[in-house]
């Protein structure tokens, strides 16, 4: 039996005037799948993850996001979906159990679930004691690793991070990657964007964006395989090598 | 002479409730013509340390010399002789980009003309869009356009903040390229980044971690330190495997890398049999084991771990 898709795109399209940002994507993704989203600055990712995500209305073609159309139905999407970034996650000035009582809230949960989850969600980050320490006076990696469970405080089908990453010291970016296994073993799906390539090998498959078209899509061994490379940086650095235009 | 100089620097941000030690008493010396890589993550001390460097923040305690000058009492000099590219774009947004580099250099006294052979390989590549407003530029293009500034008065040292952070990997690979040209030209270069891939780039390395420096040395004699048998392996399963591993009491970490888990054992023995049987037990399937060289990676969470 096929395996659930929580996403599915086909030629999934977004010009602005000339510009055609995003170019006919097509792809899918399974399930508790962690969904690589590559390529270089400026090659589309972003404008492709806010209409994924009902932020963005296409300029063609179809999409699906969580079974829901990225046309008529963003409001249900966003109701599905989590999202953390490494630029936006949680508010500095609330604590750590205002920030998850907050998006508790935001996400719909009900008072008792929150109750729940926040007990469940401190000690599985260790966070004992800190519930009302700021959340600016967290380190880094906290905070990324606070921000990512609060992202899935709903058990949303899928959740999107965008660079979550970055900065982060080589053992909380680990420990980091600990909560994304464990998350998609509970069946929530990864869809995930990195400059880290050994973190783009940690991903079922990936695709790699250039000039606003997916150029490939497959696991990262197989990649490997195609491309003749010894690791996903020469995979990488062979296809956005090929783009045409440039920046951000 | 060494072009910079650190003696025992320290550093606290105070506030109400709490003290931030950002630098807590660390020492290095930087040899004339090298790349020397400040390497750790966010929130280690990298932008203090460069601060007090380029003479934009008094240390609390400890000497820093650059270029023999005192970044406290000769803080003139020192402005006058390096080149500083922040972490953060720090150009002029409404100007364009040649506006910005005749302002660079008349500020320096000097003019485009005069060093532009330093410069011209890199210049030539955002030259077509010399009229374009600064902040108009891609981040390739303004990372390029900063770098220029910053060596328009042909400085003796270049201090780069994290040049490469939020640069996807074509660009910091070129990024890269130009800096080992500029070394050619005898410049000499002290570069941070919480990337450490590139630590192999840099002629030595200063490992830093919460203000502290766990290790100064190349990067084959910082690897050359790392004792203990290093395996790789995978399966088919591996987030099971790396449960699996980790739960082993004879393991000291296992942490994944790429399509591998990193194992370390608490002695020195080799162990490919224990691995053998954590796999067995397991019932894993595909199960590749093979012994490794460590990377710098590797030896900066072995190092965080003492």
């Amino acid at each position: 039996m096929a395996k659930e898709k929580v996403i599915t795109a086909h030629d999934l399209t977004k010009r602005f005037g000339d510009f055609v940002a995003v170019s006919k994507i097509t792809f899918d993704v399974e399930k508790g799948e962690i969904f690589g989203f590559l390529g270089a600055n400026g090659a589309g990712k972003t404008t492709a993850m806010r209409m994924l995500c009902g932020l963005l209305m296409p300029t063609s073609g179809q999409a699906t996001v969580a079974g829901f159309d990225v046309f008529k139905q963003t409001e249900q999407i966003k109701k599905n979906i989590g999202y953390m970034s490494q630029k936006f996650s949680l508010y500095e000035d609330l604590t750590v159990a205002e920030n998850i009582r907050f998006y508790g809230g935001i996400y719909g949960l009900r008072d008792e679930a929150i109750k729940e989850k926040s007990a469940q969600l401190i000690k599985q980050l260790h966070l004992d004691g800190q519930e009302k320490t700021l959340v600016r006076a967290l380190p880094l990696g906290w905070k990324q690793k606070l921000a990512f469970s609060i992202a899935i405080v709903h058990d949303p089908a899928i959740v999107f991070l965008d660079e979550p990453t970055g900065g982060v010291d080589p053992v909380t970016r680990r420990e980091f990657w600990g909560l994304i296994y464990e998350a998609s073993a509970r069946g929530i799906t990864i869809f995930v964007t990195t400059h880290y390539m050994d973190e783009a090998e940690y991903c079922n498959r990936v695709s790699i964006m250039v000039d606003g078209r997916i150029d490939a899509l497959d696991t990262p061994a197989n990649l490997m395989k195609d491309y003749s490379a010894a690791s996903m940086d020469e995979v990488f650095l062979q296809l956005a090598r090929k783009a045409i235009r440039s920046g951000d | 002479m060494q072009p910079v100089v650190v003696e025992n620097i320290v550093q606290n941000y105070r506030t109400k409730k709490m003290v931030v030690e950002a630098l807590k008493g660390i020492s290095f010396t930087v040899d004339r013509g090298e790349i020397f890589g400040i390497i750790g993550p966010d929130g280690a001390g990298k932008t203090s340390l460069f601060r007090i460097l380029t003479t934009l923040l008094l240390a609390e305690s400890g000497k820093a010399t650059v270029d023999g000058f005192d970044v406290v009492t000769d803080y003139k000099q020192i402005r006058n002789r390096i080149g500083y590219m922040p972490g953060r774009f720090s150009l002029y947004q409404d100007l364009s980009v040649e506006e910005n580099l005749e302002f660079f250099a008349t500020i320096f006294n000097t003019t485009i003309q005069q060093n532009y052979d330093l410069i011209k390989d890199i210049y030539q590549q955002i030259e077509p869009f010399k009229d374009r407003k600064a902040g108009a530029l891609s981040g390739g293009m303004k990372q390029k356009l900063a770098l220029c500034c910053a060596l328009i008065h042909k400085p003796s040292v270049l201090f780069l903040d994290e040049p490469t952070t939020g640069v996807d990997a074509v660009s910091r690979k070129e990024f890269w390229e130009m800096l080992h040209r500029l070394k050619e030209q005898g410049i000499t270069i002290l570069v941070s980044t919480a990337y450490m891939d590139e630590a192999s780039l840099c002629d030595r390395v200063a490992l830093i971690q919460k203000g502290e420096l766990l290790s100064v040395d190349t990067p084959k004699n910082i690897i050359g330190q790392f004792k203990k048998p290093l395996w790789a392996i995978r399966a088919d399963e591996m987030y099971k495997l790396m449960n699996d591993i980790a739960a082993d009491p004879a393991v000291e970490s296992c942490y994944p890398f790429g399509q591998y888990h990193h194992v370390v054992f608490k002695t020195q023995e080799k162990r490919r049999q224990t691995l053998e049987e954590i796999a067995k037990g397991g019932e894993h399937a595909h199960v590749e084991i093979k012994p490794i060289e460590p990377n710098i990676e590797d030896c900066f969470m072995a190092l965080m771990n003492n």
